[in-house]
């Protein structure tokens, strides 16, 4: 009977679902607000710990507070970037609609994120190494990586029509790639002021716990800050597109 | 490999017959070059020593000024379209461009940079190592050069986009290009800062052509 025929229709896999940008933003609008609520939880915990229950530095005193806000935004300057290139392969190689998407979202985070790691950086390294700015391997990189960021939001804006653009964008990205481990590995290739890594080593973290807790509860608010901010600004570039979408139809004169 | 070669002749042929342009290239070369003194100060010291920084970014700033001629009056005249339908393959073709780039852009300023070396009192040996470093580098630029002006030449309003991308993207070259003439470590981290280059020089030219092509056909769907 015709009543039954929604459901003999297959039912769509997660992959269709998720390449769908109508699903997709169906399905994902209900994580936003829990994600939000738990950003700003870890946030709370977080900033508690960085300004009121842990200790100075015996050698930089309390300016090692701003480790907390700089070391996740540096983490995730070079994460971001990591993201765009997974969704430009996403672009390049299954054409999947929601891997340009997430691609055009991220390019601006990560402009974000980056600044915010050179900012932080900068104002820590007045106090404890006596200067704003050193030319050396990793601020040097990193200051490359903004750039390379804002290149490729000026190369998403002067696209109009924007499946185009996520191609070639797509194709940038992947070759800037490049960048990223070479940022990773400038603290031991080049030794020069920056220190070198002591979270993530092979002997594992140098640092007391009463620094490590605060900073990992730090890294994983500024993640999830990440997380969120990037599922709207999706949700967001979906809507503009169906705008658009919308509009060509209207100016056409087959409005549906 | 017979489009290759009537790519590469045709593109030399419109450098050469197109008026001056390889003569606006160099002059604007010597001219950034000439500037420097002017800026800070005539002190013959200080200059012999920033003298290979200036020559390097002089030869990137007027290499980069030949980018937006590089593939869009093709696209313009439908020249482009023409090469996506030709038999030979599009990253042949566009390897013929990079080469061309570097002959119409790279091999005056090289040629140029004598005169340069001469007026910011470069000594002798320097010289040298200038020439060689500028010859093993600028290969690395004309791809990258090749890449950028692929990526934006679908745009209308792209002539200013391309420096900035490919800008990023070149500072190894500037460095190695640099500190294989002015070594902070002695002779051996200058002539492995030259092997560097060389290595730069010759993944650029190997890739370049096909990611140019790939970037094309993309922007062109």
């Amino acid at each position: 009977m015709n009543t039954n025929s929604i459901d003999d229709t297959p039912k769509m896999s997660w992959w269709n679902r998720l390449a769908h940008p109508g699903q997709f933003v169906s399905w994902t609008r209900p994580l936003v607000w829990p994600l939000a609520g738990l950003t700003a939880l870890l946030f709370a915990i977080g900033l508690w710990f960085a300004f009121f229950n842990s200790p100075a530095d015996y050698q930089m005193g309390d300016t090692v507070r701003i480790m907390y806000v700089h070391v996740p935004t540096a983490w995730l300057s070079q994460f971001v970037y990591a993201t765009m290139a997974v969704s430009a392969l996403g672009t390049l190689v299954w054409r999947h609609p929601m891997a340009d998407v997430s691609m055009k979202a991220a390019a601006p985070l990560g402009a974000a994120f980056t600044a915010m790691a050179l900012f932080t950086g900068s104002m820590w390294g007045r106090p404890t190494w006596g200067t704003f700015w050193e030319w050396d391997g990793r601020m040097t990189s990193t200051l490359i990586l903004l750039f390379i960021y804002l290149g490729i939001v000026a190369l998403w804006r002067a696209f109009d029509d924007q499946l185009r653009a996520a191609r070639v964008v797509a194709i940038f990205t992947l070759v800037g790639a490049v960048n990223v481990p070479i940022i990773k590995f400038s603290v031991d290739w080049w030794s020069t002021l920056h220190q070198p890594a002591s979270v993530f080593t092979a002997e594992g973290p140098k640092m007391p716990p009463s620094l490590l807790t605060p900073l990992f509860v730090m890294f994983f608010a500024f993640t999830f800050l990440f997380i969120t901010l990037q599922l709207v600004a999706m949700h967001t570039e979906v809507r503009r597109r169906r705008v658009m979408t919308l509009e060509r139809r209207t100016v056409r004169g087959d409005a549906a | 490999m017979n489009g290759f070669w009537n790519v590469l002749r045709r593109d030399l042929r419109l450098a050469l017959a197109g008026g001056g342009e390889v003569l606006t290239l160099v002059l604007f070369f010597i001219i950034v070059g000439a500037m420097v003194p002017f800026a800070v100060g005539p002190d013959k010291a200080l200059l012999a020593r920033i003298a290979p920084g200036i020559v390097w970014i002089a030869a990137f700033l007027a290499m980069l000024l030949g980018l937006d001629r590089l593939l869009r009056p093709d696209r313009e005249d439908g020249t482009l379209a023409l090469y996506r339908l030709a038999d030979t393959p599009l990253a042949a073709i566009l390897a013929a461009k990079v080469i061309g780039h570097w002959l119409t852009s790279a091999l005056p300023l090289i040629l140029a940079s004598p005169f340069l070396a001469l007026i910011l009192g470069m000594d002798g040996p320097t010289l040298g190592r200038t020439l060689l470093s500028l010859a093993l580098g600028t290969p690395a630029l004309a791809a990258f050069g090749t890449f950028g002006a692929a990526v934006t030449v679908a745009l209308r309003r792209g002539g200013l986009l391309a420096p900035i991308l490919i800008a990023p993207l070149s500072v190894p070259v500037l460095i190695f290009g640099v500190g294989a003439i002015a070594p902070l470590g002695g002779p051996d981290q200058a002539s492995a800062a030259m092997l560097f280059l060389a290595a730069l020089s010759l993944m650029a030219l190997a890739l370049s052509p096909f990611v140019a092509a790939l970037a094309i056909v993309w922007g062109e769907e």
